[in-house]
């Protein structure tokens, strides 16, 4: 009998580079409060958002998406043709066939990578982090392009004030690519499927959530997801530079912060201030605003966590590019 | 046994949502009176559970309005 062979990858791999599309379109809480029964006090007291970007009808996803991916792509200096696999993570694509991930590797040049799209709801950065990490280590890609792009306000009820002020519209993108010192930690991942209705669409077509039971959900259950991703890191609470979880509500990552008993030096993502809820864009949107900023450097180390509708949860340990 | 109830909730609401631990009486609503909101009750149900050991669920939350129905839901689950 003739054994199948396999092909030897990476001993790790690392983010080489972050992109961030944001929409055009700012909208304050003030104009919310025009429209629905809400008011600037409500919601910062409630999320923490202040503002948030609605992307217009020419922002489509696949445009949010190639132009994240083409930042993403410049800032870590791989060129398209040296990418062979692209990961669209989404949970808002207007039409599920086809899948975007191949029209978003073919806008940016990419030829004939392997390319899909990955719906683990607002989990779906580090999902697909966790794909591209052991395609690189398996050798069956060498560099991969995450794109997170999520056009939520598509899917929001208008009237409803416990989400129409909460999610919005973006794209976030990461190149990672092969590293003989491993950037990216084991993950902590999982889902909790009978918890299914807790964040779904269902019947109207519109996003509804149940807001407390996620909320102790996320402050409860993933606090163990954040001490195991650091744990199977062989990293404690204090080597963390940066803390980016999915920016879903800023009760929750400051609840998380509380919790984990971060060092005083770790610099916490609150990038929802401005941003809202941008799903699966969230956090590479949030790591590359803390670079611009200079709030996070080049070597530094991140604790990550995405978590959302499904229940679905992942985190890891990364090393900033 | 119930004023321990009282006051290690007195102290649960001061570090959850800022309540002076004298305004935490019976009495009170949690949301018309000490401006506790559905996400501090949230934080409120978890700190029950970790100092009473008494979990409460959502559905269960619900129905808790008052510092005096948590009392009560507290000392009747108590083991």
């Amino acid at each position: 009998m003739t054994a199948i062979q396999l092909k030897t990858g990476a001993p790790g791999a690392r983010i080489l580079g972050f992109g961030g599309y944001r929409p055009r379109r700012r909208v304050t809480n003030d104009e919310l409060s025009q429209t629905m029964e809400t008011n600037d006090e409500w919601i910062q007291s409630r999320v923490g958002i202040a503002e948030r970007r609605w992307a217009s009808d020419d922002e489509t996803l696949v445009e949010m998406a190639v132009a994240a991916g083409g930042k993403a792509l410049a800032a870590s200096g791989v060129a398209p043709d040296d990418v062979d696999m692209v990961i669209l993570a989404s949970a808002t694509l207007e039409h599920p066939i086809p899948g975007i991930g191949p029209q978003v590797a073919h806008r940016l040049g990419i030829t004939r990578p392997g390319a899909f799209d990955l719906n683990a709801g607002c989990a779906g950065f580090c999902y697909s982090l966790e794909v591209a990490s052991n395609a690189i280590r398996s050798g069956s890609a060498r560099h991969v392009l995450i794109v997170g792009a999520e056009r939520l306000t598509d899917v929001i009820d208008q009237t409803d004030r416990a989400t129409a002020v909460i999610f919005a519209d973006g794209a976030g993108a990461a190149v990672v690519g092969p590293a003989d010192e491993p950037g990216i930690g084991p993950v902590a991942w999982g889902s909790d499927g009978d918890q299914s209705s807790a964040i779904e669409m269902a019947g109207t077509g519109r996003i509804a959530m149940a807001g407390q039971a996620v909320y102790r959900w996320a402050t409860t259950r993933l606090t163990a997801t954040l001490e195991q991703a650091m744990a199977e890191a062989g990293v404690t609470v204090d080597d963390i530079d940066v803390f980016a979880p999915h920016q879903a509500n800023l009760r929750i990552i400051e609840s998380m912060h509380k919790r984990l008993g971060f060092p005083e030096r770790t610099v916490v993502a609150r990038d929802i201030v401005r941003t809202g809820n941008t799903s699966a864009a969230s956090i590479p949107l949030a790591l590359e605003a803390l670079l611009e900023s200079g709030e996070a450097k080049s070597g530094d180390l991140a604790l990550v966590l995405g978590y959302g509708a499904g229940l679905t949860f992942a985190g890891q340990v990364l090393r900033i590019p | 046994m119930s004023e321990d109830i009282q006051a290690g909730l007195a102290e649960i609401l001061e570090e959850v949502a800022g309540v002076a631990p004298a305004d935490a009486t019976p009495e009170k609503s949690f949301t018309e009176d000490l401006d506790v909101d559905s996400l501090s009750m949230v934080e409120i149900a978890t700190e029950v559970e970790n100092k009473f050991g008494v979990a409460i669920p959502d559905d269960e939350l619900a129905n808790i309005k008052t510092v005096g129905d948590a009392i009560s839901y507290i000392t009747a689950n108590r083991g």
